[in-house]
């Protein structure tokens, strides 16, 4: 099919009302060309296939946790003395605690927590730095420098410390845990996405839509935003397992989740005093937040890979 | 159509101020196209851009369709947006790489009209169709189109609100040459259909302007230093750059490129241009004492004129 000659014979000389009748119906399939073809960058990777593989395990579990578990009472906080530090076997797949709980069931309920804290620490970060990202690379300089100064004083103070500081100030909590987090979560995004603005607004699509009369509105959300959208998911698929992490050393500390509540860092941090002796008390939750990050990083490199444009072309 | 008066566009810089766009008049007569010509960094394109808005201008006015549009904000600009429209010289980085072939042509129309739903679509395929691309490219990313595909989704744009004037900051040079020639006949059917349309054809391609345009400015350093139709111009070029421009064209017979005028030297630099006439430092018939201090005024050549002392002498 010759596209490129047929404006001479068919375009612009003909009749233009009656054109509409003989045009290709549009097909459906036709619409999804561009996702078949992330996926089949996406599936090309082992290593990002194991991230998807891990991730949906992950978002299986914490949907059907309860339910499946032998033990459910115990994730809550029941004692069982009389089975307190058993090792694993088949009635107890991990071993039980120091009061009897079973901890199979503890780091399957605790998924769902897990993901409760990855998902709003991520939230929270992106929808606090992705529209000041924005402002900053689209506003003028005052705005600019206002927005960046102070997101570099964030940046310039370990994250980890930063939320010690403020979980020490509101009180433990798997709350107020999280809130730390995602005040010190936040910077990342403002950074990326303000880099990104600052070189997609320079870009002919974006001063052709203004010349077309788009609104500055228009232009930042149908024109630069989904052009930033990548590293954005990266970012937050890779900021979910940093976040899961962060929250699981809070937790460690003893600044996040309290006993009993099902959460692996806090698990770990009681564990801690019952080594080496009782060694599955820490290795299981340890292995549930070593799998969980490694499939969210996992992943946000695969989501890399396919949402690069380079690799499309 | 369009006229600019006494258009300047100043850029201020670390090193001084850059005169991008310094004093140009220009007057386009509905139905024309006219050349706007000159080497990289003369200030074509800035010409352009000013004239759509898209950067500020220092002084002047731009009259389009007799409305001054120099000061326009928010909806005073719509009649500047619809009426006019640009098309740029890259087509690969023209449109936006997240958005459909289908919803970049619609965008006019969305912003600008109710047209909604099917309707949208019927109108989109209906102008993707008028520049010879079939319905099918709706749901196409522009990366999966070739540079002429995509130089004709960008004209199906700038040509979805209907506009009078287009802008067309070279628009073939970043294409192939047998495809240039497809674009460039397209734009000529475009015009002999409607006849208020006018256009601004930036090139540094003088064969092209030739083929296309009816009149034709050279722009030297931000100022135009020649302007006529486009016979006469390339028939008797009057200024001295002009002719250098035009012996610079490669003939298709040996002999005659020894008559080409070689020019020295690069451009000068906008912040700091010469005094006199921006061209005397590279100019070969340049006169002492005169050239070099003061700056040439506008002389009448019938239906042309150019901006030379030496002209100015001969017509005395």
């Amino acid at each position: 099919m010759s596209l490129e000659t047929s404006s001479k014979n068919n375009g612009l000389m003909d009749k233009r009302s009656n054109r509409i009748s003989v045009l290709a119906p549009v097909s459906e399939v036709d619409r999804f060309r561009e996702y078949r073809r992330m996926w089949a960058t996406f599936r090309k990777s082992y290593s990002s296939m194991a991230g998807l593989f891990i991730v949906a395990t992950f978002l299986i579990l914490a949907a059907v946790g309860p339910s499946i578990v032998p033990f459910p009472e115990d994730a809550l906080g029941s004692i069982h003395l009389e089975r307190k530090l058993q090792p694993p076997d088949a009635t107890h797949w991990f071993g039980t605690d120091e009061v009897g709980m079973d901890i199979y069931s503890r780091v399957v309920v605790g998924a769902r927590t897990t993901l409760w804290i990855g998902v709003t620490i991520t939230g929270i970060a992106i929808l606090i730095g992705v529209p000041l990202g924005l402002l900053a690379g689209f506003g003028n300089i005052w705005v600019r420098e206002s927005i960046m100064r102070v997101t570099d004083v964030f940046l310039s103070i370990p994250g980890l410390i930063l939320a010690i500081a403020i979980v020490g100030a509101l009180g433990p909590g798997i709350l107020n845990a999280m809130i730390a987090l995602s005040l010190v979560w936040w910077p990342g995004y403002v950074r990326l996405v303000q880099s990104k603005v600052l070189s997609i607004r320079n870009e002919t699509y974006v001063e052709a839509a203004r010349s077309i009369g788009a609104s500055d509105f228009r232009i930042i959300f149908l024109h630069i935003l989904p052009n930033c959208m990548s590293p954005i998911v990266v970012k937050a698929s890779m900021d979910m397992g940093m976040a899961i992490l962060g929250a699981a050393s809070l937790g460690f500390l003893g600044l996040g989740a309290q006993p009993p509540y099902p959460e692996w860092g806090a698990m770990i941090s009681i564990g801690k005093n019952y080594l080496p002796d009782w060694w599955w008390y820490t290795l299981f939750p340890g292995l549930a937040i070593y799998f969980t990050v490694l499939g969210f990083n996992l992943l946000g490199d695969g989501l890399r890979d396919m949402l690069d444009p380079k690799q499309r072309s | 159509m369009l006229t600019l008066n006494n258009l300047c566009v100043h850029f201020p810089t670390k090193n001084g101020l850059v005169r991008a766009v310094d004093d140009i008049s220009l007057t386009l007569h509905p139905g024309e196209i006219l050349g706007l010509v000159g080497e990289s960094g003369s200030g074509k394109s800035t010409v352009g851009k000013a004239t759509l808005r898209l950067l500020d201008v220092t002084s002047g006015n731009i009259v389009l369709d007799g409305e001054d549009v120099t000061h326009a904000t928010g909806s005073g600009l719509k009649p500047l947006r619809t009426k006019a429209q640009m098309i740029f010289q890259d087509p690969h980085s023209s449109l936006n790489p997240r958005m459909t072939v289908g919803r970049i042509v619609a965008e006019p129309l969305v912003i600008h009209t109710k047209i909604r739903g099917h309707r949208l679509t019927e109108t989109t395929a209906k102008i993707l169709d008028r520049v010879g691309l079939p319905s099918q490219f709706l749901h196409r990313y522009p990366h999966e189109l070739s540079g002429g595909q995509k130089q004709r989704v960008a004209i199906a744009r700038a040509l979805t609100v209907d506009p009078d004037m287009l802008i067309l900051d070279e628009p073939t040079s970043a294409l192939d040459v047998s495809v240039q020639a497809q674009i460039l006949e397209f734009l000529k059917e475009l015009h002999a259909e409607r006849p208020r349309m006018t256009s601004l054809f930036i090139s540094h391609n003088l064969a092209v302007v030739r083929y296309l345009c009816h009149r034709i400015a050279v722009m030297y350093l931000g100022k135009i230093v020649e302007e006529g139709p486009v016979a006469a111009v390339f028939s008797n070029p009057c200024h001295p750059y002009t002719k250098a421009l035009l012996s610079a064209v490669p003939l298709p017979q040996a002999e005659q490129n020894d008559s080409r005028i070689r020019l020295e030297g690069d451009l000068p630099s906008p912040v700091n241009p010469p005094t006199g006439c921006a061209f005397h430092p590279r100019c070969q018939v340049a006169v002492a004492g005169k050239c070099d201090v003061e700056p040439p005024n506008w002389v009448d050549l019938g239906n042309a004129r150019a901006r030379c002392h030496l002209i100015e002498e001969q017509a005395e």
